[in-house]
């Protein structure tokens, strides 16, 4: 049984008469122990999702959903105070601004003790030493004096291994990553990866990764999503992607990477932007900027089939498939 | 800490001796002679004037008069009124509780009404409560206070006869001046009906008074609350699974109320201001209304006196509030 | 192998940036009715010789005190009542609208170029001028506004023009300080050092570069300087050191008013409501504009 189950998540804004769907009918899985990401441009609604999961959108924000069960419970029929009781226990986010995602008022070793003595119901010397624990945990060095400290007394890496250890404190089953190492340094990006890579594999944890950083990504990641505009346009394990990707977006996002370009004049990249709230297309989202589109392509939004959301996927060769 | 508490009173030096030479230029540059404005009499014939000008060291240079007026100053000698002949410290120090009374009560109105209300407002965005906040608050932002003030008595004292129409308190009462706050006077004196006369006294005033700082609290509250809400950390928050109530009272308030403490304190300048008016409404034996008096008296070196106080009062004020702001906010504290 | 790349004219429709403006400002109903009043009060100050049925200052000495036309006593000539001394107070409300609106305009004019001016000098040069500059508002502001105000009405006697520079003196050091401050903010971002290593010289640096995109905050300040100087000249007015009898301003008229508060509750209450009524229109309005103009600047950014 997998451990979260999503499926035709849709996220509106905006108003009733107009409204602006930054998720349009989403589907998603994730098992105990794996580790997923998923990929996509500012815009594309990877943060957004992961929010309404968390309960944290609100009002004018509409969440709909045909399912979405979360180990074994129906997210949707929760009422609030059941709802908090998963929410930082069971799932865990932590975000892509530590510093700004810490409260500067309230020591770190106040923010970490806070998960623990709300969920796990700790005081005083167990509270303690969970706390300290959970910083060594995270490889903050002279953890103890760290306790005491204000967020901005601390690094960015600093702080979110902070984030990291608040985030883990209960041992959630799951764990949504939101860009956690796109305001660090490449450095310490790599140390929160290794970190996070770690900590997964120790716990057991199901861990959502969420970038726009395909390199990133790759080392790690046993599968991929590709998301655009609000939906999912391509999944497939990680070596199938990068190897042979079928979505005519997967393959420009590849092409993109500086690392395929060389050689070349000028770096890949695709036209043109994002549909925005005044300008979605009626057929494909892509369509105006693919360049193999179709006729077909402008008229009816293709449907996820078999991990692809296209009328023409690319073949082995990366060649479109349209007739 | 303590290298923050200097550096703050360091900025404010300049400042205070700008208000001295303020002051200290003040009397003369009234049109007419010096001497006359200083001595409160046209005509002086030669013999007076020339004695007059020697007694007031006026015939020396003027850096020696400013070193002359600033170490009268740090003796506490603030001059002679004209009017009474009395020292204006004397008088200044009798009146001076009067107005520091209702200040004080002016400002824990509006603080204990504005500051919930605001907070409330902010919390509920949008609801019927916050509407109704905001157009209180924007009603009392934009009415003229002595206004307000006439029409309270109107109504209040006048129509209904629930409050009386000026003064401190009855006539019959005699209170000896202990502390100078009648409040507290009156309850120690032991006198039937004296605490209570002070204190009704007190209302209208101090609700007068008091509404422009309110309506600017609570607006200051609620922005301050919204913008709060809006953080990354109340994001985590809610992330971590706390319950609403702790997420605002934890988590939101303490960021909140940062601004609003600068706000508060910015708010005597307000008080110092709306004082004059109230005071000349009802009557009240404070500074405001001596400041006024003077002016249409010529009691120059009143004015001067007043305006020298009052403006150290704010400076005073204003510098309690910065050292206070930065103990509260860990940032600015250990920065730098 | 590649084909040419068509991008589909998908043609999106953005409002025009007046029309989202007024869009958002006008979702705000307050304001917008706040607007039509201020309108009507800027109309009457404009009109006031023709639409005011009476001279303000004629004495009617036959019809002092008179109530309003709909209490008992009162007469369809004088439609608000007449005051103490036999004037028609509608009369004396509209021209009183005028003289208000003058001050006001005229001091909010007079105090925000020389601070807008005075602003961008501390912010371009803040170790020279600057320092001297701040530190001359830093006295300034030391004393609060009515204050400040008697202060230089002690200096230079009452009437309608001290009144104008006692209220502008009183400003100017918050324009400056705000205009520094949104001048500080913007010299330090990248168009303001491309427009100097492309050769732009200082003056048009602070003026054509800077000063446009510190206006916004400027504005809206500016509107609540306005109904704040009309607070102010009521003020003054009223305690009899700014516009002097029989000239009709608002305060003043209240400060005769006093004596009346039984005996001719019209005369207090008239004028009274009629600054709240334009003051508050006048910040609804502000903050109207304020909303319009804010989150634009955020979706811009």
């Amino acid at each position: 049984m997998s451990l979260l189950k999503i499926r035709n998540l849709r996220v509106e804004f905006g108003s009733l008469a107009h409204p602006f769907p930054a998720v349009d009918g989403l589907d998603f899985d994730i098992d105990r122990g794996e580790l997923v990401g998923i990929v996509g441009e500012s815009g594309s609604g990877k943060s957004v999702t992961m929010m309404a999961l968390m309960g944290l959108i609100d009002a004018p924000g509409r969440v709909t959903a045909d399912e979405l069960v979360f180990d074994g419970h129906d997210l949707l029929k929760l009422k609030p105070a059941q709802r908090r009781k998963i929410v930082g226990k069971d799932i865990s986010m932590i975000f892509q601004d530590a510093l700004t995602s810490l409260n500067p008022s309230y020591t770190v070793g106040f923010q970490i003790k806070e998960s623990l003595k709300v969920h796990m119901g700790l005081r005083g010397a167990a509270l303690e030493k969970r706390a300290l624990e959970l910083l060594e945990l995270v490889e903050i060095p002279a953890a103890k004096s760290r306790l005491s400290a204000y967020p901005h007394q601390l690094s960015g890496g600093m702080n979110q291994r902070v984030m990291i250890a608040v985030a883990i404190a209960c041992n959630p089953k799951l764990l949504i990553a939101d860009e956690p190492t796109t305001a660090l340094d490449v450095t310490i990006q790599a140390q929160i990866m290794d970190l996070l890579e770690r900590l997964q594999k120790e716990h057991n944890m199901g861990l959502i990764m969420i970038t726009h950083d395909l390199a990133v990504i790759a080392e790690m990641a046993k599968r991929i999503c590709v998301m655009y505009a609000g939906q999912v346009v391509e999944q497939a394990p990680v070596a199938d992607l990068f190897r042979a990707p079928r979505h005519p977006y997967t393959q420009a996002l590849l092409e993109a990477i500086p690392e395929h370009s060389k050689g070349a004049h000028r770096l890949s990249a695709l036209p043109g932007i994002v549909p925005g709230h005044y300008d979605r297309p009626k057929g494909c989202l892509l369509s105006p900027r693919c360049r193999y589109a179709q006729d077909k392509c402008s008229q009816e939004r293709p449907a996820l089939l078999d991990g692809v959301r296209c009328y023409y996927p690319l073949n082995a060769e990366g060649e479109s498939t349209h007739g | 800490m303590f290298s923050f508490i200097l550096r703050k009173l360091a900025t404010v030096i300049p400042t205070f001796i700008g208000i001295t030479l303020v002051a200290f230029a003040l009397i003369r540059m009234i049109p007419g002679d010096p001497i006359e404005v200083m001595v409160g009499e046209r005509k002086l014939d030669p013999v007076m004037h020339a004695a007059a000008m020697q007694r007031l060291g006026l015939d020396q240079p003027l850096h020696i008069q400013y070193f002359r007026y600033v170490k009268d100053l740090a003796q506490g000698d603030l001059g002679i009124s004209l009017v009474t002949r009395e020292p204006v410290t004397k008088e200044f120090l009798t009146l001076f509780p009067a107005t520091v009374e209702l200040a004080i009560c002016a400002l824990l109105f509006a603080v204990l009404v504005g500051l919930p209300a605001g907070m409330i407002a902010g919390l509920k965005r949008g609801s019927v409560f916050d509407h109704g906040v905001m157009g209180v608050s924007m009603t009392g932002f934009s009415m003229p206070i002595f206004w307000w003030g006439l029409i309270l008595i109107m109504y209040f004292s006048v129509t209904l006869g629930w409050t009386p129409v000026s003064g401190r308190i009855d006539i019959e009462f005699d209170i000896a001046q202990r502390t100078g706050f009648l409040l507290i006077d009156s309850w120690l004196s032991g006198e039937e009906g004296a605490f209570k006369s002070a204190a009704m006294h007190l209302i209208l005033p101090t609700i007068v008074l008091g509404t422009i700082p309110l309506a600017v609290i609570a607006r200051m509250t609620r922005s301050s609350m919204l913008e709060v809400l809006r953080e990354d950390y109340i994001r985590t928050a809610r992330a971590k699974g706390l319950a609403p109530t702790r997420v605002v009272v934890v988590h939101a308030l303490r960021n909140a109320l940062i601004p609003v403490i600068t706000v508060i304190g910015l708010q005597v300048g307000s008080l110092l201001g709306g004082a004059v008016l109230t005071e000349t409404i009802y009557s009240w034996p404070g500074i405001g209304k001596w400041l006024v008096d003077s002016i249409s008296r010529r009691d120059y070196p009143v004015v001067q006196a007043g305006i020298l106080v009052s403006a150290t009062i704010f400076i005073v004020v204003n510098l309690f509030v910065d050292i206070l702001y930065g103990v509260v906010n860990p940032r600015i504290r250990s920065a730098k | 192998m590649t084909t040419q790349v068509q991008i589909a004219d998908v043609v999106p429709s953005y409002p025009s940036p007046l029309k989202e403006f007024w869009q958002s400002f006008s979702h705000n109903k307050g304001a917008v009715v706040a607007l039509f009043i201020f309108l009507s009060v800027i109309f009457c100050g404009v009109f006031a010789g023709w639409i005011a049925p009476h001279d303000p200052v004629e004495q009617y000495r036959d019809h002092m005190l008179t109530p309003p036309s709909w209490a008992e006593g009162g007469m369809s000539t004088y439609l608000l009542g007449t005051d103490e001394l036999g004037r028609d107070i509608l009369s004396r409300l509209i021209h009183g609208a005028r003289i208000s609106l003058f001050i006001a305009f005229m001091s909010v004019l007079m105090s925000l170029i020389p601070g807008m001016v005075l602003g961008l000098l501390a912010a371009f040069f803040p170790k020279g001028a600057g320092t001297v500059i701040m530190r001359v508002m830093d006295v300034m502001l030391a004393l609060p506004g009515i204050l400040l105000a008697i202060c230089i009405i002690t200096i230079l006697g009452p009437g309608l023009i001290n009144t104008m520079i006692a209220i502008a003196i009183g400003t100017l050091p918050s324009y400056t300080r705000l205009t520094r401050a949104a001048a500080m903010a913007e010299i330090n971002k990248e168009y303001v050092t491309a427009s100097r290593v492309a050769g732009a010289g200082a003056l048009r640096l602070m003026f054509l570069t800077v000063l446009p995109n510190c206006m916004a905050p400027i504005i809206v300040n500016a509107t609540l300087g306005f109904s704040s100087a009309i607070l102010e000249t009521a003020a003054l007015g009223f305690l009899g050191l700014g516009v002097q009898p029989p000239t009709p301003e608002w305060g003043t008229m209240l400060s005769a008013a006093r004596d009346y508060i039984e005996r001719a509750p019209w005369v207090v209450t008239m004028p009274g409501v009629t600054i709240l009524v334009t003051v508050l229109s006048i910040n609804l309005m502000g903050d109207g504009l304020r909303d319009a103009l804010d989150p634009k600047l955020k979706r811009a950014a």
